[in-house]
């Protein structure tokens, strides 16, 4: 059974231009021990879509979905209480803003110990054991003299790995990082993410990583959705959505990375014209036609749902030929 | 404030642009218009006091002294809120004291609102020493107990309406240098008040024509709150017996005149009382609903 | 932070000084203060006698000077009116006005805390446009008003409470309620919106995200930072009421600094006058200092930067 089965989630906002589709029925799962890279762009409904896991959704919007489902307890269903037992202990999350993200009030010691203390029954010495070896584990030196330190006292890359630290407390079976390299430095994006990566092979969790930056999707992730004006356009393996992108999209996003050796200088880099639809207008058809070169008369009309491979598939009619191409 | 281009008239609206979307934004604030319309029709009362036909209110009759409201089964509509020890009616001497509240809060207002915009402009416009000397000068002021200070001045002073005003403008300054301050800070830095001072406008002018126009709202909030604060002080001070002296009909010296018959007539303190309550609430509706449909829109 | 607090400390006793010059030269300057002594039938052989008798002849900066080293020994001089020790009069007056400032803070911070926090939480509900009605009402509220409104409903009409006086514990409570109500509308507004701003942050979700119960995240990790400048404002607004007492005082006859000050300033007796409007003062600036104490302590990014 899949750590994680979600079926048709969708998640409205009132604003006062009108209900905001922000996500309009996302359906996917994920293993135990795997990592799903969600790839889009701006107000694509990624982030929202794992706000929605945790139910750390703003309080106007409204989350639904046909199933939610995470290893076998129904989410959709459960009570306050039970969702907060399983926050932080069986799924937790790390967010974009280590700057923000840490309470400037109290002791990066007291923020992660307080994590197992509340989950599981130890003593204050051994959760304070735990976070030395977690901080260490995430490339923190003296971790034990940072634990009495104040948030504002660390670097963000360092509050990033504070950060990790404090989602692996309790041993997880499901990490969401969102974004989670996005407001750090070049230089220490690449530490992070190996730190991550690193951790969720030794610890053997699965991970939903929410990103922009295809090249981090690349290094880390087994299977990769793409994400579209609130839905999921592609999914599949990376290596096959790398190779054979089957939605215009994926492949517009593609064109638009640089790779050295095979981009000369001077080349133009790929660049999808047009702009995102407006979500608050109830979506007919493909919300990528008006932007997309291959569209037809039919994009209109249906979402289209097919299968590439068994382990691929593509919101597009393109790929009909494709597939009886193959 | 950062986010302003370098030229005024390619980021702000035409005036008129400005005063209609004012409008309909004041229109849809329940605050501001409630506010305007109590403050209107108190404002018209105290205004055409002379023309509604009403008693003297300074003409005693001492056959006719503690006459009860209407709404008492004694009253009668001769006179109807009553009248007080003196024989004086009370519904006169209300309209008329609502006169020297509204001229006190005015003029006070004017007053303080000159000192402490001045204060505070010339603080963050110039910044620095002058800043750190204004800054000073605030703190200070904020030090001394302002009913106690304002008490003792109009004892010195004696208890005139225009020493009360006088007195009360030069204590009520310190929240407009405060805001006038940051406001202008932040105005200072912005992009088109560099450019007039590259192009070499006057300092005069510059503080006339770029600064003043650009934290007016923000000041008139503070007009608005300080009006109502002198309003009440100024009742505090008549009722202590330090403010305005009698016969002048101030709500405050009515409550202190009407506090040793209150046990057996509490309407001469409920009437005056219930009256300030309403103008000082009517301005401070006003003052509130201003800040919102002033303040720039907030995303979503 | 040491150089800071050694700033900090030399612009209060600065303060301190420009107010005691303030108040000395306003009430000095503003008339014959020995005829006022004399009284008006007094002959002028009295008047000159009592001038050189207060060393009203002397200089003005000289007088100062003297009173100012007596201030600095707690000497604030002697009272025109009762002939004794001005220090005396105020170690007398001086508890009644603490107890009844403290009384009053605390019922205000007892009342609008709770609410503020409440409505924040309940944003929109019921309870928070009770309470923001509240604070734009409670602001409308003349003090000595609200105070012989409380005297009428509570000591004449339900005869619970005694109308005047300060002898005994009930002799305290209308007082600190009038008193107390001028302070709950800004520190409901400040914890509500302080509320407001740390419950819409990052780190609160954060706390959600580690699944702590509610009561863990409102009042651990919201309130500890939604009070830090709650803490500073109401030790300021401790000040505001020291000084907004003479009002309450002299609606309650208690027997306190302010309606000592409110006498004086009726008999013109300046030196009780000028040596309270420096105590509130000295009492204000060292409660401001102690806000910046209380930040310091409650915020570490200040504490330790």
């Amino acid at each position: 059974m899949a750590l994680l089965e979600i079926q048709n989630l969708t998640i409205d906002i009132p604003t006062s231009g009108g209900l905001l589709h922000a996500v309009r029925g996302v359906s996917l799962s994920l293993e135990r021990g795997k990592t799903l890279a969600i790839v889009g762009e701006s107000g694509s409904g990624k982030s929202l879509s794992s706000l929605a896991l945790m139910d750390l959704l703003p309080r106007r919007a409204v989350r639904r979905a046909d199933a939610l489902r995470f290893n076998g307890v129904d989410l959709m269903c459960a009570t306050e209480r039970q969702k907060q037992d399983l926050r932080g202990n069986r799924m937790a999350m790390i967010f974009q803003e280590p700057m923000t993200s840490l309470n400037p009030a109290f002791t990066i010691g007291d923020q992660l110990c307080e994590v197992l203390l509340r989950h599981r029954k130890v003593s204050r010495t051994e959760a304070r054991d735990r976070a030395v070896m977690l901080l260490e584990k995430a490339g923190i030196t003296s971790a034990g003299t940072r634990l009495g330190q104040y948030p504002h006292q660390l670097s963000g890359g360092l509050r990033q790995r504070v950060m990790i630290s404090m989602a692996l407390m309790c041993e997880p079976d499901l990490i969401i990082a969102d974004e989670p390299t996005t407001a750090l430095d070049v230089t220490i994006q690449a530490q992070i993410l190996r730190v991550l990566r690193d951790l969720q092979s030794e610890f053997g969790m699965a991970m939903i990583l929410i990103t922009h930056d295809l090249g981090v999707v690349a290094r880390i992730a087994d299977d990769v959705g793409v994400m579209y004006a609130g839905r999921l356009v592609e999914t599949g393996p990376a290596a096959k959505v790398f190779t054979t992108p089957g939605h215009p999209y994926t492949r517009g996003l593609m064109d638009c990375i640089p790779t050295p050796g095979r981009t000369k200088p001077g080349e133009r880099l790929g660049a999808i014209p047009g702009q995102v639809p407006n979500l608050v207008e109830e979506l007919r058809g493909c919300a990528f036609r008006e932007r997309c070169g291959q569209s037809r008369s039919a994009c209109g009309e249906s979402f289209p749902d097919l299968w590439l491979a068994d382990d691929h598939r593509v919101a597009c009619l393109s790929g009909q030929s494709a597939e009886n191409a193959a | 404030m950062t986010a302003q281009s370098p030229s005024m008239q390619a980021v702000l609206p035409s005036r008129r642009a400005r005063f209609d979307k004012f409008r309909r934004r004041a229109a849809t604030n329940p605050s501001f218009m409630a506010g305007l319309v109590v403050l209107v029709v108190i404002a018209g009362l105290a205004l055409m006091a002379p023309l509604l036909g009403l008693h003297d209110p300074y003409a005693q009759d001492l056959s006719r002294r503690l006459i009860p409201p209407i709404w008492h089964a004694k009253g009668t509509w001769e006179h109807v809120l009553g009248t007080d020890k003196l024989g004086r009616d009370y519904l006169s001497r209300l309209i008329w004291g609502g006169r020297i509240s509204l001229l006190l809060g005015i003029s006070t207002v004017i007053i303080s609102g000159v000192i402490g915009t001045g204060l505070g402009v010339a603080a963050g416009f110039f910044g620095g020493r002058v800043d750190a000397v204004v800054s000073y000068v605030v703190t200070t002021r904020l030090a001394l107990p302002v009913v106690l200070v304002a008490l003792a001045g109009a004892a010195l002073v004696g208890g005139s309406l225009s020493m009360v005003i006088l007195v009360l403008g030069l204590l009520l300054w310190d929240r407009f240098a405060v805001v006038a301050r940051t406001a202008t800070m932040q105005v200072a830095r912005a992009d088109y008040v560099a450019a007039a001072q590259a192009i070499g406008c006057s300092t005069s002018r510059i503080v006339f024509s770029e600064i003043l126009p650009n934290i007016l709202n923000p000041l008139i909030v503070v007009a608005t709150l300080e009006m109502a604060h002198a309003i009440l002080l100024e009742a505090a001070l008549s009722f202590l017996g330090l403010g305005v002296q009698p016969p002048l009909p101030s709500w405050g010296l009515m409550i202190s005149e009407g506090k040793q018959y209150m046990f057996f007539s509490p309407w001469v303190i409920t009437v005056p009382g219930v009256a300030l309550v309403i103008l000082v609430l009517a301005i401070n509706l006003l003052g509130d609903g201003l800040r919102d449909v002033t303040a720039p829109e907030r995303r979503n | 932070m040491l150089a800071f607090g050694i700033r900090r400390l030399t612009i209060s006793l600065c303060v301190a000084l420009t107010v005691s010059i303030v108040a000395f030269f306003l009430l000095h300057m503003s008339g014959d203060i020995a005829q006022a002594i004399a009284g008006t039938d007094a002959t002028p052989e009295q008047v000159s006698q009592i001038r050189v008798q207060f060393g009203l002849d002397r200089p003005l900066v000289e007088q100062y000077l003297n009173w100012a080293w007596g201030v600095l020994r707690f000497d604030f001089g002697t009272s025109f009116y009762f002939r004794d020790q001005v220090t005396t009069l105020i170690a007398q007056r001086l508890p009644v006005t603490l107890a009844l400032g403290g009384i009053s803070l605390l019922l205000a911070l007892i009342i609008s805390v709770p609410l503020g926090v409440l409505a924040a939480v309940k944003q929109g509900g019921w309870i928070d446009r009770a309470a923001l009605m509240f604070c734009v009402l409670g602001q409308a509220l003349p003090t000595f008003w609200l105070g012989l409104s409380l005297i009428i409903v509570f000591s004449v009409t339900l005869r619970w409470l005694p109308v005047s006086g300060s002898g005994t514990w009930a002799h305290f409570v209308l007082p600190s309620v009038a008193l107390g109500w001028y302070a709950i509308p800004a520190v409901m507004r400040l914890t509500r919106n302080g509320m407001l701003d740390v419950l819409a942050s990052d780190y609160i979700r954060t706390a959600r995200a580690k699944g702590l119960r509610m009561p863990t995240v409102l009042f651990k990790h919201a309130l500890r930072n939604a009070m830090i400048p709650v803490v500073a404002l109401a030790a300021v607004q401790f000040g505001f009421m020291l000084g907004g007492s003479i009002v309450v005082e002299a609606v309650f006859s208690m027997e306190g600094l302010g309606q000592l000050a409110w006498q004086s300033i009726a008999r013109q007796d300046f030196p009780v006058v000028q040596a309270i409007v420096l105590v509130l003062a000295v009492l204000y600036i060292g409660l401001t200092l102690l806000a910046d104490i209380l930040n310091a302590i409650l915020d570490p990014r200040i504490r330790i930067a």
